[in-house]
């Protein structure tokens, strides 16, 4: 149905009440500093991954505690934890140890 | 010399024989499982270097230069490395002698193995022998060695600044049993033969003691309660041996053949790495060396405690330790036995679980290399004709943030008319050391993979590199075929040597900081002080090359967030300027943007100075 070359994208609506929660909780409490980032896409700038995967420590962020893991797991199949998204991090998060947390925490299998 | 029990023995010798079997085969049993433990290959390795006569050569060398003299600690303190030696050697001393005066006077007890230890009580003086006076002599010179190494020990207990320490380890309550046994064995050896040398003889410590005592102890019946608490000394510290930190007095004799041999560590906890556990003395050299102690409460994570916790199996604790470490390599650097920090640390991160992995088979690696491989185009406006040497120029992840130096390494790779494509102008693949340090191996094989084929399709010769860090793992890790693989400072100092550049002297002073993994991981330390002294006064800092202190920034610490490490950092600068220089010189982008953010004078990569300093060249 793309005559125009445009097409409808798909719905992104989430029902919050129909996600599963527990582990970003869990990470949470591992990881305070989650609630630190303020999403200035610093991490999004520098990262040498961004150009594969389109990783984004920002982006991570948000789509786990929205429920998108996959999206979440698919941009940080790339990640080189080359530190530089730590460097830049203008609210000092220690995304390199985050994302180990979550590579622990989460796994691809568990997922409905 | 004449025996004066017929048996040759006596019931006091049990303590000492028990725990010179348990401990003897305790160690037998755990020296053979280690070596099982060891992979094959490297099983192989080592029963071949047992058998190289220069390999061997350098073990009897290490043996005595390590475990008797500790020539290391001498070097770091006079006072420290007397100490050391004189209980070390002294004893060695007591027990070759002792074991010649068996074989000289009483060749028949040979096979009873407490005789050369209770020799005295066994046997009485006949008519002075020379050959007697003079073992005697020794073994009484030796004595009094070990003993002031004794003495020495206690004040070192009380203040150790004056051995050059300012912070020892904690004892724990098995090390204080062993510390405690080991101090008491040869006064007791002392007040035992005392009391006895009135009949075995003795020479000017004995036989002196001996007169005091009998003036006021007459009773020969004080002989053998004394000989009793010698050797039960004897036993239980030989009983707590395996359980303490004088572990290490037997597993460094089999650390340092296996170190010659060349055997790395592998498993975390198995083969070499626990040997390394057990050959920890506890001395606690590498506290103060680490740059984390800056801060107190990070002194419970030094290396010496790392080791402690892998020993007791502690295994929450040994993941805060090895997660903490910046991975400067200092302690490695500054161990007297050779325990490897570091790479153990590597080690305990590498065995965690991950539930994601990441894989890289989906970055397409020729795009990356149409980037970069344009030697043969001559439309390439950076390829001068009529030079040979093609350079590659990798200038990493770290130094992307820090433009201004693979800027100013371009301009010089300009002046001096090197031909040079960029690899990672737009992006491109990390290097896989911060992978490596993080213990995920295989992601960092991967990536090693992807970047060897995008380099030797560059058709390049040199791969120049500004960061310490990628430099490391180039060195060690990639196999490139005849690409030689530099950093920029080794490169720099060869175009000046070469002439290729002319370099403005200054009247500035600059300090130049070695970057760990520049100078501890690769060796270079002269390199880049050239070419400082081309541009202007060097300084040196307090503690500087192998001793350097790390910027703090180091991407080794997985857990110490930003705000934990300004104390670390400003402890490095000051050192830096103790000499009180202009500017403070590096070598690394990373030590680069720490030291930027807290020094209060201007810090420079060496690239970015020389650039300024450099011509372009008249021809």
């Amino acid at each position: 149905m793309s005559i125009f070359g445009f097409k409808i994208s798909p719905s992104s609506a989430i029902n919050l009440d129909k996600i599963d929660r527990s582990r970003f909780d869990k990470l949470c409490s591992i990881e305070p500093d989650a609630f630190r980032c303020m999403a200035c896409g610093s991490c999004s700038a520098t990262c040498p991954a961004a150009e594969f995967s389109g990783m984004s420590v920002r982006k991570v962020l948000h789509c786990l505690q929205r429920g998108k893991e996959e999206e979440a797991f698919r941009m940080m199949s790339n990640c080189m934890l080359c530190g530089k998204c730590t460097m830049v991090c203008p609210r000092g998060i220690n995304t390199r140890h985050l994302i180990l947390s979550i590579c622990r925490i989460y796994d691809k299998e568990e997922k409905k | 010399m004449r025996e004066i029990y017929l048996s040759g023995y006596n019931n006091f010798v049990l303590p000492f024989m028990f725990g010179m079997i348990f401990v003897l085969s305790w160690c037998v049993i755990g020296a053979l499982r280690i070596i099982i433990q060891l992979p094959g290959e490297d099983r192989k390795k080592f029963f071949l270097s047992l058998i190289n006569p220069k390999i061997m050569a350098r073990n009897v060398r290490d043996w005595f230069c390590d475990c008797l003299f500790h020539v290391k600690l001498w070097k770091r303190n006079k006072l420290l490395g007397y100490m050391h030696s004189s209980i070390a050697f002294g004893w060695f001393m007591i027990i070759v002698i002792g074991h010649i005066e068996v074989f000289l006077y009483t060749p028949q007890r040979v096979h009873q193995i407490w005789y050369p230890i209770f020799f005295r009580y066994f046997v009485a003086v006949t008519e002075s022998t020379m050959k007697g006076s003079f073992f005697f002599f020794l073994m009484d010179f030796f004595l009094l060695v070990v003993l002031s190494g004794i003495i020495l020990a206690i004040i070192k207990r009380v203040r150790s600044r004056l051995f050059g320490m300012r912070r020892t380890t904690r004892a724990s309550i098995t090390d204080l049993i062993g510390l405690y046994s080991l101090w008491s064995i040869f006064p007791l050896r002392l007040l035992a033969e005392g009391f006895t040398a009135d009949i075995s003889g003795g020479s000017f410590l004995t036989i002196s003691l001996n007169n005091v005592l009998h003036s006021f102890l007459s009773d020969q019946m004080n002989m053998l309660p004394t000989w009793w608490a010698y050797s039960i000394a004897l036993g239980i510290f030989m009983c707590i041996l395996p359980f303490s930190r004088y572990m290490h007095i037997p597993a460094e004799i089999l650390l340092i053949p296996m170190r010659n041999a060349g055997i790395k560590v592998t498993h975390a906890r198995k083969g070499i790495a626990k040997l390394q556990v057990h050959s920890c003395p506890g001395c606690g050299v590498c506290i103060d060396a680490c740059p984390m102690s800056a801060v107190k409460a990070n002194i419970k994570d030094t290396t010496v405690y790392l080791n402690r916790q892998i020993k007791r199996y502690n295994e929450s604790r040994i993941e805060e330790i090895s997660d903490k470490c910046l991975l400067c390599g200092k302690c490695t650097a500054v161990c007297p036995v050779g325990v490897e920090g570091d790479k153990m640390r590597i080690a305990q991160r590498s065995i965690r679980k991950y539930n994601l992995a990441p894989s890289y088979a989906n970055i397409d690696e020729n795009l990356l290399i149409e980037r970069c491989n344009k030697f043969a185009s001559a439309s390439n406006k950076n390829v001068s004709s009529g030079n040979n040497q093609k350079v590659i120029y990798f200038a990493g992840c770290m130094t992307a943030l820090t433009p201004a130096i693979s800027r100013s390494t371009t301009s010089i790779l300009r002046k001096a008319g090197i031909s040079y494509e960029i690899m990672d102008k737009d992006g491109g693949i990390c290097c896989g050391r911060p992978m490596m340090m993080a213990g995920r191996l295989a992601q960092a094989e991967e990536m090693i993979a992807k970047n060897t084929a995008i380099i030797k399709a560059s058709g390049a010769d040199i791969l120049l590199l500004s960061c310490p860090i990628c430099y490391k793992i180039f060195k060690e890790k990639y196999d490139l075929e005849g690409i030689e693989i530099v950093h920029h400072t080794e490169y720099f100092d060869r175009l000046i040597n070469e002439g290729r550049l002319s370099v403005n002297e200054g009247s500035q002073r600059y300090v130049y900081h070695d970057p760990c993994e520049l100078g501890r991981g690769c060796g270079i330390y002269d390199q880049p002080r050239n070419v400082v002294k081309a541009m202007g006064e060097l300084v040196e800092a307090g503690k500087s090359g192998k001793e350097s202190i790390c910027c703090g920034g180091s991407l080794g610490s997985l857990t110490l967030s930003f705000d934990r490490r300004k104390a670390l950092t400003e402890n490095a600068l000051n050192n830096l300027t103790i000499a009180s220089p202009d500017t403070i010189i590096t070598a690394c982008p990373l030590c680069r943007s720490t030291f930027n953010r807290y020094a209060d004078r201007p810090v420079r990569d060496i690239a970015e100075m020389l650039d300024e300093a450099t011509m372009k060249r008249k021809r």
